[in-house]
């Protein structure tokens, strides 16, 4: 019995410990450990918990956006269904390494971020719910800087609220 | 048991174009049941696809997603019968993992 519970320990330490070495060395480990490195891209958790863009956007990114027309958002003028709202963005900016989707209205009000890897099109589209008629912000991360675009979607039935 | 993740991706000779398409509840949390008691959080948090031992794309998912949730997007290169590896992990820590041959 007490040989099972060390050798679980041992494991477990075992495993925290290579965890720790793969974040210290860094990138030079990403190709070769694809799963461990996935896993080491951190969830920004608590981005995840902001009730306002505001604090989001500064939780996710540590800085703030300005509006830029060259972010380029597609969304329903209504959407009748909150649940399923479409979402996409495309931008002209060159070295796009982030775009993200708020919704000022909702009780998270961050919904996705997602990270453009070097070679990948800073083009996305999604499925997003909204609790009732909002403004949709999306913030792109390009050359170090951030854009946003904002557009006001009507929603006839929410799809956050019970 | 099936996979939960379904995956087109069609190169065009430049660019990969890639859909993916999950099932999974996506429960933010925010929702009551009929009996009015709250449904707990239980959506992916995130998304990774990778193509020839890169990451192509990560996807950081809220609760705001909508239930079975869909994702767009391109990278340059991609070779048509080549495999691109596609994972998530939710909050409760259950995971999946497929892979997809580009047409």
């Amino acid at each position: 019995m007490t040989d099972v519970g060390f050798s679980a320990t041992r494991r477990l330490i075992l495993q925290g410990a290579g965890a720790v070495a793969l974040v210290g060395l860094g990138n030079p480990l990403f190709g070769l450990t694809p799963v461990l490195a996935a896993a080491n891209d951190k969830y920004p958790e608590e981005a995840f918990k902001a009730k306002n863009e505001a604090d989001a956007i500064k939780a996710l990114y540590g800085k703030t956006a300005e509006p830029s027309d060259k972010v380029k958002m597609d969304a329903p003028e209504i959407a009748e269904n909150g649940a399923v709202v479409p979402i996409s963005v495309m931008t002209t900016l060159a070295d796009v390494t982030s775009i993200s989707f708020l919704v000022s209205e909702n009780p998270v009000v961050l919904v996705a971020s997602y990270k453009i890897p070097a070679g990948t099109l800073p083009n996305v589209a999604n499925r997003i719910k909204m609790a009732r008629t909002s403004n949709v912000i999306v913030v792109v991360e390009a050359g170090g800087k951030l854009y946003s675009a904002s557009k006001e979607v009507k929603v006839t039935v929410g799809g956050c609220g019970g | 048991m099936a996979s939960t993740i379904r995956v087109r991706a069609t190169s065009s000779g430049e660019t990969t174009e890639v859909q993916a398409l999950i099932q999974h509840p996506m429960d933010s949390g925010f929702v009551k049941d009929a009996k009015g008691e709250i449904i707990p959080a239980h959506f992916i948090q995130q998304l990774t696809f990778e193509y020839d031992g890169k990451n192509v794309f990560t996807a950081d998912w809220g609760g705001g997603v909508s239930k079975d949730p869909y994702v767009k997007f391109a990278f340059k290169g991609g070779k048509k019968g080549d495999e691109l590896k596609i994972s998530w992990v939710d909050n409760k820590g259950a995971t999946d993992t497929t892979t997809a041959k580009i047409q």
